[in-house]
């Protein structure tokens, strides 16, 4: 029996200075799972990274692959592929050049890197281009010969720091659905950090979100987007609604109000603003001025009476 | 106060185009006069008035041949070796920050900035102290003397420009090809040095030329036997007094140094800025490899300067002031004293510096602001001088400047001339990155705010290029304190006997006396040069240029 492979960082802490960039930091990534770290700038996202990568020796704790300490395992010998927010591409080599670099160090012969580099770039939509310059590359075609060359190798595990951080939206949301299919269709296991929540939620198997330096929380997309647990997720995850209701705190997500006659939720209008498929409305209420996606306009200092899907409102835990 | 305001007011009445006109004839006068038309009469002799026949005739003369190929191979050799030697520095370099990045460039630029003698020096007392003046182990008048020097002066032009490119190299990508399972050598070697390439090449480029043209090294430490074209073209004209053959050996020299001035200007040109910031945490190189450079710079660099400074004490046996003592005195061999020399150096530098600040920052001014092609034309044309070698300089004024109505051969004038003529490149590669790189929206928010083009162009320009000026005037001082290619073909006197010419002197004369006191005389010069750069280190904005 072949076991899965998995990697895991266990109570990693990497101290630059006097800050901790990783703080006690756990996480486990298993086979063939697409695993996203949700972050701000700067909570330590990239440095775990550089961690599990070898490219950054941790202060404390141990770096397990497949169970095995790899302390003293070279990047180049650890079988994980790395793809920068900014693409990195050799400026010295051609797209296939670029694209063969990881063959070629790991003795692949000429025909048979060829073949892979035709079969990769097929595979991100850039047939034909082996001979270009990576300078004549637009700035989507070169982060997708970046994930191209990452996958080259066939790494085991792969690690996407903001892969689409330096592109506009358009591009952004069109990777954001090739990435995942070139990654299953080639059975990759990937970890990709990001501080887009939108991103995160459609990319994820499973969600990771941190601060910091440390996990505020581990499960789902779903689960982690319907109860958020503490009030730092909440509010990184972009909910606006956090009150407190019988001497708990709660989160009202903005999707959970409808407005109605027999509401029992009653306040004044304070803002409308139309957004396209539906209305931002905000409400004062006695919990205070709570954001609400509703399906019709309203004018500042109506009446409103809306009423609360239960469903949708998720108890917190008081400790931040 | 009312004195400042009608001054102001007075220019501000004059005609601009009289302004400009009169900003743009002094620069274009000097150059004119001291080094185009110098420069065309050594055409003229060399080529013009001998024909092409008697000029391939010289050129196919056994000893001329052996000269041009030593010239070039010499600087071939010079080049590879200094870049093999340096480039582990570059990469210390590259990797520090702060004090340390800091003390380290400054100290490497040190011997960079030495004058030519002084280098002489440093290795003529290395030689004696470590008995490689004569035996097995001879040094002394061999051709690796030559090239050791070369590598000790260009050592520093490889570590600041390679290690400042390095430097903004974007380490990610060298980590990418490490995640891709690149070894650390295999790293360097398919993906590191590659991407070197532009600013090696510019470098090569320079040292090439620096080791072409050099004159003072070649002279002192290759011994009588050996020359190259720079030593060649002084023995013919100064010793033997053969013009002729002078001309054209320094009109082959010219096609060479322009040749690999273009060259050098091409590939600065397409040198293309690295993009990466340079990452806040480099991690920290090995040991080992921290202390083999140390080792290199020490033995390479520190040992010659330290040895000096101990034969300049060394009196028989023991140690003493008496060799500096002796400075004060005047002996047979110079027609005037030491300490004279030194401060007749002092003086000329002074001048040297003003005049190759004014005639400098009025040519920046025009190659940065000028009209149409100007500053196209004044780019190509003004490169030249910094390449076209001292001794060409000197020559040309020899033997063009000699008669009236500009007889300047007999006066003291011509040699802070000369030495402003050398200077003025280095005011110039000081200013005009600096100047380009100032922001047009800088002067258009000036506008904005109420400045006229004037003011705006005083209140923006002036405190930003205040600085490189400065920077300009320090080189321009340490070039002409060490000035001796073009000298050493003016007139001499006891008023015109700079300190690189006594020490050329002192150590070319045997006895222990003499060379004892070119000794201390050496260690003056460089602890006066040293100063000076010190001070520029200090002023110069962190990365803007190499010069």
């Amino acid at each position: 029996m072949t076991r899965a492979k998995h990697w895991h960082l266990d109570s990693v802490t990497v101290r630059f200075g006097d800050v901790d960039a990783l703080c006690d930091f756990s996480l486990q990534v298993l086979q063939k799972e697409l695993l996203v770290v949700l972050g701000p700038s700067g909570c330590g996202k990239s440095t775990m990274l550089r961690v599990l990568a070898g490219l950054q020796p941790p202060s404390g704790g141990r770096v397990l692959i497949n169970g095995q300490d790899a302390a003293t395992r070279e990047p180049h010998k650890r079988g994980i592929g790395l793809m920068f927010q900014s693409h990195t591409l050799f400026p010295h080599l051609n797209v296939a050049g670029n694209l063969g670099f990881g063959l070629r160090m790991a003795n692949v012969g000429t025909t048979a890197r060829a073949a892979r580099v035709a079969e990769l770039l097929n595979l991100v939509g850039l047939s034909g281009f082996e001979h270009r310059s990576v300078a004549s590359l637009s700035g989507g075609e070169a982060q997708r010969v970046a994930l191209a060359r990452s996958l080259a190798p066939q790494p085991a595990l792969l690690l996407l720091d903001e892969p689409f951080g330096s592109l506009d939206r358009v591009l952004r949301d069109r990777l954001a659905t090739d990435v995942p299919e070139v990654l299953r269709a080639t059975n990759t296991t990937a970890l990709h950090v990001t501080h887009d929540h939108d991103e995160a939620f459609s990319l994820a198997d499973r969600l990771v979100v941190m601060d910091q330096g440390r996990v505020l929380r581990d499960g789902s997309p779903e689960d982690v987007w319907a109860d958020p647990q503490s009030v730092s997720v909440a509010k990184f995850l972009g909910h606006k609604n956090i009150v407190k209701r019988g001497g708990e705190l709660e989160v009202i997500r903005r999707d959970a109000a409808t407005v109605s006659l027999t509401g029992e939720l009653t306040g004044t209008a304070l803002k409308s603003r139309f957004k396209g498929d539906h209305y931002e409305l905000l409400v004062a209420t006695d919990m205070g001025d709570l954001c609400f996606r509703v399906d019709r306009a309203h004018t500042s200092g109506d009446e409103v009476r809306l009423h609360i899907n239960p469903s949708r409102v998720a108890k917190l835990n008081p400790n931040p | 106060m009312g004195r400042d305001r009608s001054r102001l007011e007075v220019s501000a009445g004059l005609p601009a185009k009289v302004v400009r006109a009169t900003a743009f004839a002094i620069p274009a006068i000097f150059f004119a006069v001291f080094f185009f038309y110098p420069l065309a009469t050594i055409f003229w002799e060399g080529l013009g008035s001998i024909g092409i026949s008697k000029l391939t005739e010289l050129l196919v003369s056994s000893r001329n041949r052996n000269v041009i190929w030593f010239t070039v191979w010499q600087a071939l050799v010079s080049t590879a070796l200094t870049i093999v030697i340096a480039l582990p520095a570059a990469a210390l370099l590259a990797r520090l920050r702060g004090k340390k990045r800091l003390w380290l460039r400054g100290l490497v630029t040190v011997p960079f900035v030495l004058p030519t003698v002084v280098v002489a020096g440093a290795f003529e007392g290395l030689f004696f102290r470590l008995g490689l003046d004569s035996g097995g182990f001879r040094l002394r008048h061999t051709v690796w003397a030559i090239l050791l020097a070369h590598v000790f002066f260009n050592y520093a032009v490889v570590v600041r420009i390679v290690g400042s490119f390095w430097a903004g190299l974007d380490q990610r990508i060298e980590e990418q090809a490490r995640v891709l399972g690149a070894g650390k050598l295999r790293v360097f070697w398919m993906v590191t040095l590659p991407r070197l390439r532009p600013a090696l090449a510019s470098t090569a480029a320079m040292v090439f030329l620096f080791s072409f043209t050099s004159f003072g090294v070649v002279l002192l430490l290759g011994g009588p036997r050996r020359a190259t074209l720079e030593t060649e073209i002084y023995r013919q004209a100064v010793t033997r007094g053969d013009l002729q053959v002078a001309a054209t050996l320094a009109f082959v020299q010219f096609l060479f140094v322009l040749l690999m001035v273009v060259v050098a200007i091409f590939l600065e040109r397409h040198q293309p800025t690295p993009t990466g910031v340079a990452t806040g945490n480099p991690k920290p190189l090995p040991k080992i490899f921290v202390g083999a450079n140390l080792a290199v710079m020490f033995m390479l660099l520190g040992l010659p300067i330290a040895l000096l400074v101990e034969r300049s004490f060394a009196v028989g046996d023991s140690y003493g002031f008496n060799h500096y003592q002796a400075l004060t005195e005047r002996v047979p061999q110079l027609p005037a004293s030491s300490v004279q020399a030194l401060s007749n150096s002092l003086a000329y530098a002074m001048l040297a510096t003003l005049l190759a600040l004014l005639v400098g920052s009025l040519t920046a001014f025009f190659a940065v602001h000028g009209k149409a092609n100007l500053p196209r034309v004044l780019d190509l044309g003004l490169t030249l001088p910094l390449g076209v070698s001292a001794v060409t300089i000197g020559f040309g004024i020899l033997i063009t400047l000699d008669e009236p109505p500009i007889d300047f051969r007999t006066s003291w004038w011509i040699i802070p001339i000369a030495h402003a003529l050398v200077g003025v490149p280095f005011v110039l590669r000081c200013m005009v990155p600096v100047m380009r790189r100032i922001d047009p929206q800088l002067r258009e928010a000036a506008a904005l705010l109420g400045a006229s083009p004037t003011r705006a162009r005083l209140a923006v320009d002036l405190p930003i290029v205040g600085r490189a000026m400065l920077v300009g005037a320090g080189f321009a001082f340490t070039v002409s304190l060490g000035e001796f290619g073009a000298t050493s073909f003016l007139p001499r006197g006891p008023d015109t006997l700079t300190a690189p010419l006594a020490l050329f002197r002192l150590l070319s004369t045997p006895g222990e006396l003499l060379r004892g006191q070119a000794m201390a005389l050496t260690v003056v010069l460089m602890i006066t040069v040293t100063l000076v750069v010190v001070a520029i280190e200090a002023l110069r904005d962190r990365e803007v240029a190499f010069l």
